[in-house]
């Protein structure tokens, strides 16, 4: 009864948030609605039980992937006029992408049909079961190929973005701080040692 | 009269007994960060050859101990002044995003071998994920308060703590490693068994990593570029007045004693008595010494906590790219270097993995 009542409360936040997301006018506005909904989203799969990976959402996407996010809409001048030139144009691919989406809601309530019952929900796990060990253990045993695949792809990107974006500009004011490090003082200050002068 | 009292007690049900215990613990913890204003002002007084605070006394006692809670009273009768054009519900709001990450995360922390509120196995992943959503108080306050040196503030704070973060999970990755868990109460009795097997001798450099990002993420002197006051005056909280300010304060506080705490919970034994095992057991005395309390992690955390104030009496304040380079290119080389060589000391059963077989 009280997971009901906490499923309905989530839920509902997350509904509003999402349309959040997409209503307000101000893009800081939609980044803070879409922490929201990230957390509001943890807290429903923590209802399921899945509690490594609620915490996982929270730490990676709105711990990192949001504030990067928001420091860079904060940074940014966006014009919503010019962003708004093309709606018309563009409408259909919305559609589109709204059409895919609902039709998987769809497949996946209509699975009932199929023999699965999902409104039942799972059941109940023993007290002393992990899911971080559970996960870990397929990550680490079963998915071991694909797991150390994804990470190598991920470190490409990482390498990839970086060499896009490093370069040497022309008249770019910069510390090397290598040279900071090394400096003696000996190299900066000559110490002149000269007799005191007499009086006239 | 004790015994009817604590069968009262256990006949409660548990969700009634955490919220006792939550209601104790927030009110001792904002108490405490009003006694630590006050030591900071005077250890900070100290090292310079000054008193620190020693006019307000409570009942004419203890000159000095009455000084936080007049600056609270003061804090509370000022008046809040908000900007034209600053955002009504983010302004507000922003000192609550800060406060609760930094109280809730208390929730897992082990106090004693028997007290902690919420004994959850993802302990330690849970401490990650609430430290990083810490960040959003300084983010919000500083672009809801529509002020230049505000948002310059939480810009820089936003970046160093992205970058400090990663080196604190990498050294928590270390303590994971040793413990073989993720939940603290389980991370502190796998080092029982006396000051040497504790992580700090084997993970040194790990805590010596995970302290020095702690202090960078709660943005403590000197990495304390967020409020920078010969920069720009004082950061993400210049526009707010009164009991605004008074939160963001006694956030960073709280932070500060939570990232001791949990420096004594992972590598410091949290409750375990430092004499374990090296004293004649038999006498009351001893044992008591010997035993594992709730004292033992109050003195670890006031060691943690005196480093704080330590630090900010003598470092100047670090250069924004020698933040980056530091956090970047010296602390996460090094939890990198030392979780492989953590990795070979499993393998070859070396140090605390010896007995795990």
């Amino acid at each position: 009864m009280l997971v009901q009542i906490l499923f309905w409360a989530f839920a509902a936040v997350l509904v509003g948030s999402a349309l959040g997301v997409i209503l307000t006018r101000n893009p800081v506005h939609s980044a803070l609605s879409l922490v929201l909904c990230f957390v509001t989203s943890a807290a429903i799969w923590l209802l399921i039980e899945a509690e490594f990976l609620a915490v996982v959402l929270v730490l990676v996407y709105v711990g990192a992937v949001m504030v990067l996010f928001l420091f860079v809409v904060m940074m940014l001048d966006i014009n919503t006029e010019e962003l708004r030139s093309g709606f018309t144009r563009y409408a259909w691919l919305g559609w589109l992408t709204a059409g895919v989406v609902i039709a998987e809601i769809v497949g996946v309530v209509m699975a009932r049909s199929l023999g699965v019952d999902v409104t039942k929900g799972a059941e109940p796990l023993p007290a002393d079961y992990s899911n971080t060990t559970e996960l870990g253990a397929a990550l680490f045993t079963q998915y071991a190929y694909p797991f150390e695949l994804a990470a190598v792809l991920l470190l490409v990107a990482i390498v990839a973005a970086i060499a896009l974006t490093m370069r040497k500009r022309p008249g770019h004011k910069v510390q090397d701080v290598a040279k900071q490090v090394a400096v003696r003082p000996q190299d900066r200050i000559r110490i002149v040692k000269m007799d005191p002068e007499k009086g006239a | 009269m004790l015994e009817t009292f604590s069968t009262a007690w256990y006949s409660l049900p548990s969700y009634a007994r955490s919220t006792v215990w939550i209601v104790i613990i927030t009110v001792s913890l904002i108490i405490c960060v009003a006694l630590l204003t006050l030591w900071e002002r005077k250890v900070i007084g100290w090292m310079q050859l000054r008193k620190g605070p020693n006019r307000v006394a409570i009942f004419g006692l203890f000159p000095g101990l009455g000084q936080p809670f007049a600056d609270v009273v003061k804090l509370l009768m000022k008046e809040i002044i908000r900007p034209a054009n600053a955002n009504r519900f983010l302004f507000r709001i922003a000192p609550a995003i800060a406060l609760i990450p930094a109280f809730m995360t208390w929730a897992v922390v082990p106090l004693s071998p028997e007290l902690v509120v919420a004994d959850v196995n993802a302990g330690l992943l849970f401490v990650l994920a609430l430290t990083s959503v810490s960040v959003y108080g300084v983010i919000v306050a500083g672009w809801a308060s529509n002020s230049k040196y505000a948002f310059l503030g939480a810009m820089r704070s936003a970046a160093q703590i992205v970058a400090y973060e990663i080196a604190m999970g990498f050294a928590l990755v270390g303590v994971l490693m040793a413990a073989g868990s993720l939940n603290l109460g389980d991370i502190v009795r796998a080092q029982s068994g006396g000051p040497l097997s504790w992580y700090w001798f084997w993970l040194f450099p790990l805590l010596v990593v995970y302290f020095i990002s702690g202090v960078a993420e709660t943005n403590r002197a000197p990495f304390d570029v967020a409020e920078g006051e010969s920069e720009i005056v004082a950061g993400f909280h210049v526009e707010y007045s009164g009991i605004g300010f008074a939160l963001f304060f006694l956030a960073e506080y709280a932070n500060m004693i939570l990232i001791s705490a949990l420096a004594s919970v992972f590598f410091l034994g949290g409750w375990l008595s430092p004499f374990e095992g090296y004293l004649p057991a038999g006498n009351p005395v001893t044992d008591w010494l010997m035993a594992p309390s709730f004292f033992w992690l109050g003195v670890k955390i006031f060691v943690f906590l005196f480093f704080f104030l330590w630090f900010r009496a003598t470092f100047p304040r670090y250069r924004y790219d020698q933040i980056m380079r530091l956090g970047w290119k010296a602390l996460i080389p090094v939890t990198l270097v030392w979780i492989a060589v953590e990795g070979v000391m499993v393998y070859f059963k070396v140090g605390p993995w010896a007995a795990a077989g």
